[in-house]
């Protein structure tokens, strides 16, 4: 017991730790913890906010904007979901900006799932309506939209990868519901 | 699938990430105060629920997350057209073709429904 002395009692528990599932066609993953943000702003405070986060925030649908291991994904005409996977505090950054504008940190709200494979687009098309070929949903396209019965936002990294965010509390079910998907798209 | 195109996605998506939010250009009454329990009632409860075009809200909830409005038809439950918050009616003279085929109802095809 004098061990406990000293010890982090307080371990997190991340939604999803360790899950790796899928199919030879899509593997899927979990994602690194990131933090994150979301951001909303009336347009003339899109400049200030994009310099405070080192990005340019995108103000076209579907687009995003990378740099460094952060992305910002446009989901509606002044709002955006900012994810950085080096964990870098980015309160404080929009914060700094010095313009209007609201920002919640909802680093552990979300969490995601990576697809990769050649049957990624199949698999995510389980239970999202949206079309995800290559000539509408290019690299870099991104979107809020339904998986099954869970909201999700959809980020394509590359052709053939995909990052889906979700609430924590639907972990379980994305996951699942995405690992069903995946077996069936190899076929 | 029923297809929405969503003026601010500017896009056409899923029927599944849309939420219909009732009657469109619904004025809030200036003198609110005022007016009486019977047209306070016409006003907040009373819709017309009109069999054919009709102006109503809609929401790209799963999406965007913004409200609009849409002119749909309620018996073919085609989107004539649909447009930004905030502004005025189209005119549907311009929207609707002439020869836009006639929807065949049970009450056309079968009996007059008495």
């Amino acid at each position: 017991m004098a061990d406990l002395i000293g010890a982090d009692l307080a371990t997190r528990t991340l939604p999803l730790s360790g899950f790796h599932g899928g199919s030879g066609a899509a593997s899927l993953s979990a994602a690194a913890p990131a933090t994150r943000l979301s951001l909303r702003a009336k347009p003339d405070a899109v400049a200030a906010l994009s310099l405070a986060l080192g990005l340019s925030l995108p103000t076209r649908p579907k687009t995003s904007a990378s740099s460094h291991g952060r992305h910002a994904l446009w989901l509606g005409p002044d709002e955006w979901l900012v994810i950085d996977e080096n964990g870098a505090d980015m309160m404080g950054a929009v914060a700094s900006s010095g313009t209007l504008h609201s920002a919640t940190d909802i680093s552990h709200r979300n969490t995601a799932v990576i697809v990769k494979g050649r049957g990624a687009e199949v698999a995510i098309n389980g239970g999202c309506p949206q079309d995800l070929s290559l000539g509408i949903f290019p690299v870099g396209a991104c979107s809020r939209t339904v998986l099954g019965k869970a909201e999700v936002v959809l980020f394509r990294t590359a052709e053939d990868t995909f990052r889906v965010e979700c609430w924590r509390s639907f972990a379980p079910y994305v996951s699942g519901l995405l690992n069903e998907a995946a077996e069936d798209a190899g076929n | 699938m029923l297809l929405i195109y969503c003026p601010y996605c500017e896009e056409e998506r899923s029927e599944l990430e849309f939420r219909q939010a009732g009657d469109a250009h619904i004025a809030r009454p200036t003198n609110i105060t005022e007016l009486t329990d019977e047209e306070f009632e016409a006003f907040f409860f009373l819709r017309d629920n009109v069999k054919g075009l009709t102006y109503e809200r809609w929401r790209h909830l799963n999406g965007c997350g913004r409200f609009f409005n849409a002119a749909r038809d309620t018996v073919s439950d085609k989107f004539v057209t649909t447009y930004k918050a905030g502004l005025p009616k189209p005119d549907i003279s311009t929207l609707r073709p002439a020869t836009e085929a006639t929807v065949e109802t049970y009450e056309a095809t079968e009996s007059n429904a008495k």
